[in-house]
């Protein structure tokens, strides 16, 4: 199955950033075997852009659409068996500790 | 009820969840397993008291449910494999337990950490849990959660659809994953428990809860904690007779009359303590309650013993409600002053705030210091505070034998 992983920050208080292991050698890992297959660090979203287009117009706005706190830094698509070896996946990467990550399937990813 | 409809009620009980857990390994489809099953049960409602009752209940079940499940697959024209996987889960189905039937066992196993995997929500996990492994009605499990039944049809429907699309694995879960995420399954066994076992609850919950707890440490053997939460379960199920009194009301442990205690409940559970040991949560909450079980009255309790055991696990689970029992067996042991000194640390920062139990416990404590009064004020604050109506009634009914001047 086929996971996007959004790797983001976390504003709650219990962030662990001492615990968490090194970034690298998770990419380093992963791609060696198998389980991510592209990834990537995102500009902050003061560099976001919206795009809609409404009664056939194009509207654009600067920033990103939702005002939350909680920024997404970065993605990772991942290629596991199950959830299980996703969250796996998930739980060794630096942000598990210091942010959050939301492992999210590719729409019908069984098919 | 008809010996055969008992019959009906027993090869359920036996067989739903293997039925389901089956038919779930082969088809991946839970709605389709689930309904096969039911409709076996259904047929065997309508056969058994025409034809009698087969030999072999569970098999009986198995063979139609499978059948059910082909016919239905067949017409969405599914491939070959599944339909073979099922052909061969009805020769297994149709034999006595013996040869493979060890496969079958690990269904119910896997059934239960899929319905219990930590990405689904908590109420989620109980309801699906419920209906998935006990075969417990939607309609029945609505009414027991206070939701409607399309409510919690709704809930079934995505937290089944959330196992499908995140791909939560139908697995038990092995080494370091299976210690993380045994706990998981048995807050979800002790959530149901509490359901059944609450003043205004669903008693039924009880009984599968225990079930469920007897069938996961056949299962999984070896795991102190569920022979822990086991025992658990059934010291306080014993009680279950004797806990109202003739108005219904709910007796504290010092007035029920404890030849209506369950004594092959509470043998069962000494059976399961001595295979829970002595340092998980769950284990030391069964020697608790094992100390006020295998006592003949209230006045040989041994409290310096639960008060000992209260301290071990308000070091290991320091929640404010176990604070607040290691304050009342503090009490008993050594005086009210003990307790109520043990009881303002388990309430500072408001912990307890809100909570009629904590009110309840002050009460006590007061009134065996000698200030009735006060002690009056407090239980009828406490059942005012009260939400549920067997509870509350309890509350008031002490407030006035205080009240009174009965002790």
């Amino acid at each position: 199955m086929k996971y996007l992983m959004f790797v983001c920050t976390d504003t709650e208080p219990d962030a662990d950033p001492t615990a968490a292991p090194d970034v690298e050698k998770w990419v380093a890992e992963r791609d060696a075997n198998g389980q991510r297959l592209m990834g990537d660090r995102l500009a902050p979203p003061t560099a976001a852009t919206t795009v809609r287009v409404r009664g056939g117009e194009l509207l654009l706005s600067d920033g990103p659409f939702a005002e939350t706190r909680e920024v997404i830094v970065g993605f990772d698509l991942l290629e596991c068996a199950d959830l299980d070896e996703a969250i796996d996946v998930a739980r060794s990467h630096p942000m598990a500790y210091e942010g959050r990550i939301e492992l999210r399937p590719f729409f019908d990813s069984n098919a | 009820m008809s010996d055969t409809s008992r019959a009906v009620a027993t090869a359920g009980q036996e067989s739903f969840a293997r039925i389901v857990a089956a038919l779930i390994r082969v088809t991946g489809d839970w709605t389709l397993a689930e309904d096969c099953a039911q409709d076996a049960l259904a047929l065997a409602v309508e056969r058994w008291p025409r034809d009698g009752v087969p030999a072999n209940p569970g098999g009986w079940l198995m063979t139609v449910a499978r059948n059910r499940a082909v016919d239905v697959l067949r017409r969405a024209d599914v491939e070959r494999r599944k339909l073979s996987e099922l052909a061969r889960l009805a020769e297994r189905g149709t034999t006595p337990p013996g040869n493979g039937a060890e496969d079958v066992v690990d269904d119910r196993l896997r059934l239960i950490f899929t319905c219990c995997h930590p990405a689904l929500a908590m109420e989620a996990r109980v309801a699906l849990t419920l209906r998935t492994v006990c075969g417990v009605a939607t309609a029945d499990i609505a009414r027991a959660f206070l939701v409607t039944e399309s409510t919690m049809t709704r809930r079934l429907t995505r937290a089944k659809a959330k196992i499908a699309q995140a791909g939560i694995p139908y697995r038990v879960p092995a080494g370091r994953a299976l210690v993380e995420r045994l706990p998981g399954v048995l807050a979800v066994l002790y959530l149901l428990f509490t359901r059944g076992y609450d003043a205004d609850g669903e008693p039924a919950f009880a009984d599968e809860a225990i079930r469920l707890a007897r069938l996961v440490e056949r299962l999984l053997p070896g795991q102190p904690e569920v022979s822990g939460l086991l025992a658990l379960f059934l010291f306080q199920h014993s009680r279950r007779d004797a806990r109202r009194g003739a108005a219904g009301t709910l007796l504290t442990l010092d007035r029920q009359d404890r030849s209506r205690w369950d004594h092959a409940a509470v043998a069962e559970g000494l059976d399961a303590l001595s295979r829970a040991g002595h340092d998980g949560p769950y284990a030391v909450q069964a020697h608790i309650a094992a100390c006020h079980a295998t006592v003949r009255s209230s006045a040989e309790t041994d409290w310096t013993a639960i008060a000992g055991w209260y301290d071990r696990l308000a070091e290991r689970q320091p929640t404010p409600v176990v604070r607040l029992n290691r304050a009342v067996a503090h009490g008993y042991a050594y005086g009210p002053a003990a307790g109520l000194a043990l009881l303002s640390e388990a309430q500072a920062g408001g912990a307890l705030d809100g909570y009629p139990p904590a009110l309840a416990v002050e009460a006590e404590l007061t009134a065996r210091q000698g200030d009735r009064a006060r002690a009056v004020a407090l239980f009828r604050a406490a059942a005012a505070m009260s939400e549920g109506p067997a509870e509350r009634r309890a509350l008031t009914d002490r407030a006035d034998e205080l009240a009174l001047g009965r002790p």
